[in-house]
C-alpha cells in the first residue's frame, strides 16, 4: 500500500494514528506505541516518499504543499474507516495532523502535537528560528548524506526486491529515501507557512514542547497554543526534536495524562 | 634481535615506538577527533586532536556546549532531523556535516557516533569520532556538481525536446466554423523525448478544410526532422491540389527525395461543408489506422480505403474514398497509441476503441478525445509506451432519441 500502513494495538478500541516528521519514518514511534496498544487502535504509516512507502507515487505536484500530505491522511482514514480519533503527529506532520482535522473535524476526536512550527523561517515580529540560507544550507547537508541510499539497492527500499536481508544491512535505514525526495520534503517542510490555519483548528489540541528544541523552540511552541483556541501547552524536561525517542516516558505520561 | 644499524647498539624499534604511544597519547593525538556526549549532545570529553582542528579551547566545550552547537546552521537541522533519531534508533550514524572553527572557517568531516548503553538499557553517553575529510568532501563536492549539471542539461533537453514537440501538435485547440473538433496528445512515458505523432487542422480555401494526422516512425532528432518536413510539404501540397491522394503522393515524394530512411504514415482528409449545413469528408491513408466514424444510432465503421505506407515506394498506393457525414456523427482519427496500448500482453485493441466510441458519442469532440485517450493511458498504469494522437471531429447535430 502506498503509506505502508501499519495496524496494531486493540481493534475495536479508539484509534490512535501515529505520523512521522521529516527526516525518519514511522519507526520514531517504536517506544511509545507499546504503550497504548492495550486501550487503543493503534495506526502508523510512512509518509510518501519515507520509510517503506511507495516511491513511484511520489509526485512533485501533490507534494509540492503539506496538503497533499494531510490528504494522503484522509484517504488512510476512509480506508480504514477511522472516527473519532487521536492523532499524534511528530514535527512537520503536527501541521498535516491540523489541516487533516480541518478538512474533515468529524474523524478528529483529539491532537497531539509533538514540537509542531507553523513556520520556520523568520518573518518580521514572528521568531521561527531560522533563516531562508539556513533552508538552503540544509538542503546542501542531504546533498552529502544519503542515509543509506543508493541506485543499487533502491528495488529493496522500493520493497519489490527479492532479497529483503539487503535492507537490515544498510545504516541509516530507518531515514533511507530517494535523496531528491528527501529535499523536496525538506524544502516544502521548512519553508511552509501554516499559522493562518492554527485557528481554524477546532479540535481539542495538545503540544508538547521540549526544552532546547533547535528546530521548533519555546517561543513558537507558545505561538502555537496561543492561536489554537482549545490547546493545551505542556513544557516538557526532555531537550532536543524527538522526545518521542529520547524521553519516551516523559512523552508517554503527557498524552496519557491529556487522554 | 634487530639491531641499529648506525651503531649497531641494542635498539628495539617495536618498544621504542609503543612507549611513543601509551593509551593517553593514542586518545590525546589520535588521526582522528573524539567527542563523548551525554545523549543530548552535551560535550563532556574532547580529544587533543578535535581541539587542534576546531580552534576550541576544551575548557570552553566541557559541559558547556552540546556538539550539535559546533555545527554548521544545515548540519544542526540534519542533527535534529537525523542524527539524533537514528542515534536513538540504532545506536549507531555515520554522516557528513560541517564543524564550525573559531576563526569563521568550516572543517568538513566524516562522524561515526556511537551510543553506549548502560546495563539497565538506557542512553547514557555517545562516542563520536571525527575524520578530517576536507579532501574527500571536495572530491565529492566536484561529482555533486558534476551531477546537478548533468541533471540541468537534461533539463534543458526535455525543454527543447517539448517546444520541438509543441510545433508539431498545435498548443491551441483547432477550430473549424460550424463544426465540432478537438485533439488530444500524450507522449509516451514521461515525456523526454520527441515523439513522431503529429497532427495539423487548417483551411483551403472557402468551407474546404484539412484534418490531417500522422505517425513517424522512431522517435527523437531524427524523427522530428522528418516530422518537420512532412508537416509543411503537406500544407504547402495542400494549396496546389485539393485532392488527397494527390498531396500524399507529393509528400511521399519529397521523403524519397530527401533520402530519409524513415517511414511514416498519415491519413489525411478533406472536410467540405456548406451553408445547408451538409458536411462531407475525403480520406486517403497512407498505411494509417483509417478513422472510425460513429453514427447518431449507434454504428461504428472505417472510413476510407487503406493505403501504403510513404516514404519506402515510387509510386504507393493510394486511394481517395468521399462519405457524406450526417447530424451527429463522430470522426475519430487516431494514431496506434490508442489501438496498441498493451497492459503485459493484451492490447487495448479496435473493438474495445470502437465500444468506447459508441458510448461516448453524444459528448461533444473534446470529451470524446480525452475519455478515449484517458482510457488508453490508464490501460498502461498511466504510463504510455507510445505516443498518442486523436483528431475528432463531431458534426452538429441532435443527440439520439434514447
Amino acid at each position: 500500500m502506498r503509506n505502508n500502513v501499519m495496524v496494531s494495538g486493540s481493534y475495536d478500541a479508539p484509534a490512535m494514528v501515529f505520523a512521522h516528521g521529516f527526516g525518519c519514518d514511522q519507526h520514531m514511534w517504536r517506544f511509545v506505541t507499546p504503550a497504548f496498544e492495550d486501550t487503543h487502535r493503534i495506526v502508523a504509516f510512512d509518509h510518501v516518499g519515507a520509510g517503506g512507502s511507495d516511491l513511484d507515487a511520489y509526485s512533485r505536484e501533490r507534494y509540492g504543499a503539506l496538503q497533499g500530505y494531510a490528504d494522503d491522511v484522509l484517504q488512510i482514514y476512509r480506508e480504514l474507516e477511522l472516527t473519532n480519533t487521536i492523532f499524534v503527529g511528530h514535527s512537520v506532520s503536527a501541521m498535516i495532523g491540523i489541516l487533516a482535522a480541518i478538512s474533515d473535524p468529524d474523524r478528529f476526536a483529539k491532537l497531539i502535537l509533538v514540537g509542531p512550527s507553523p513556520r520556520y523561517i523568520d518573518d518580521r515580529d514572528y521568531v521561527g528560528g531560522f533563516r531562508q540560507q539556513d533552508i538552503d544550507a540544509l538542503l546542501d547537508s542531504l546533498d552529502s548524506n544519503y542515509f543509506g541510499w543508493s541506485q543499487a539497492i533502491a528495488p529493496v527500499i522500493m520493497g519489490n526486491g527479492d532479497r529483503p536481508e539487503l535492507a537490515s544491512e544498510l545504516s541509516n535505514s530507518f531515514c533511507r529515501t530517494d535523496p531528491e525526495i528527501a529535499k523536496h520534503f525538506a524544502a516544502v517542510t521548512f519553508l511552509s507557512d501554516n499559522r493562518d490555519d492554527l485557528q481554524r483548528l477546532k479540535t481539542p489540541t495538545l503540544i508538547l514542547q521540549c526544552a532546547e528544541d533547535a528546530l521548533a523552540p519555546r517561543s513558537v511552541g507558545e505561538y502555537v497554543h496561543g492561536q489554537i483556541p482549545d490547546s493545551e501547552l505542556v513544557l516538557m524536561t526532555a531537550t532536543g526534536h524527538c522526545p518521542n525517542l529520547s524521553a519516551p516516558a516523559e512523552t508517554i505520561a503527557a498524552i496519557k495524562a491529556f487522554l | 634481535m634487530p639491531r641499529d644499524r648506525s651503531t649497531g647498539a641494542g635498539f628495539d624499534p617495536p618498544y621504542e615506538a609503543l612507549l611513543e604511544d601509551s593509551v593517553e597519547d593514542l586518545y590525546e593525538r589520535a588521526p582522528c577527533g573524539y567527542v563523548s556526549t551525554l545523549p543530548n549532545g552535551t560535550i563532556i570529553k574532547v580529544n587533543e586532536t578535535f581541539l587542534a582542528w576546531t580552534g576550541h579551547r576544551r575548557d570552553d566545550l566541557l559541559s558547556r556546549v552540546r556538539l550539535q552547537d559546533l555545527l554548521s546552521a544545515g548540519d544542526r537541522m540534519l542533527y535534529e532531523t537525523h542524527i539524533a533519531p537514528l542515534l536513538q534508533m540504532q545506536s549507531q550514524v555515520q554522516v557528513a556535516v560541517d564543524f564550525r572553527r573559531t576563526d569563521g572557517s568550516q572543517l568538513p568531516a566524516l562522524i561515526n557516533c556511537v551510543l553506549k548503553q548502560n546495563d539497565a538499557g538506557e542512553p547514557v553517553l555517545v562516542r563520536t569520532t571525527v575524520f578530517d575529510a576536507t579532501d574527500r568532501r571536495a572530491y565529492e563536492r566536484e561529482l555533486l556538481r558534476a551531477r546537478h549539471a548533468a541533471e540541468a542539461s537534461e533539463a534543458r533537453a526535455r525543454a527543447l525536446a517539448q517546444t520541438l514537440q509543441e510545433s508539431f501538435i498545435p498548443p491551441t485547440p483547432p477550430e473549424i466554423p460550424g463544426l465540432d473538433v478537438a485533439a488530444t496528445y500524450r507522449p509516451a512515458g514521461r515525456g523526454d523525448e520527441v515523439g513522431g505523432d503529429f497532427y495539423d487542422v487548417f483551411e483551403t480555401g472557402p468551407n474546404d478544410w484539412v484534418v490531417v494526422l500522422g505517425d513517424v516512425c522512431g522517435k527523437g532528432v531524427e524523427a522530428a526532422k522528418v516530422t518537420a518536413l512532412a508537416r509543411y510539404t503537406i500544407r504547402t501540397a495542400a494549396m496546389q491540389t485539393r485532392q488527397p491522394s494527390a498531396v500524399l503522393t507529393t509528400l511521399n515524394q519529397a521523403l524519397l527525395n530527401q533520402h530519409i530512411d524513415r517511414f511514416l504514415t498519415v491519413v489525411y482528409a478533406r472536410v467540405q461543408s456548406n451553408s445547408r449545413g451538409e458536411c462531407s469528408v475525403t480520406i486517403a491513408s497512407g498505411g494509417h489506422p483509417l478513422p472510425l466514424r460513429a453514427t447518431r444510432d449507434g454504428s461504428v465503421d472505417t472510413i476510407g480505403r487503406p493505403g501504403t505506407l510513404l516514404g519506402v515506394l515510387d509510386a504507393p498506393d493510394l486511394h481517395d474514398a468521399t462519405v457524406q457525414l450526417a447530424p451527429a456523427d463522430v470522426v475519430f482519427f487516431h494514431t496506434d497509441g490508442v489501438t496498441e496500448a498493451r497492459r503485459e500482453r493484451a492490447f487495448f485493441g479496435d473493438v474495445r476503441t470502437r465500444r468506447l466510441l459508441v458510448s461516448y458519442r453524444t459528448d461533444d469532440a473534446a470529451h470524446i478525445a480525452d475519455r478515449i485517450v484517458d482510457e488508453a493511458v490508464d490501460f498502461q498504469a498511466g504510463l504510455p509506451r507510445d505516443d498518442i494522437a486523436v483528431v475528432v471531429l463531431k458534426i452538429p447535430g441532435p443527440p439520439p432519441s434514447t
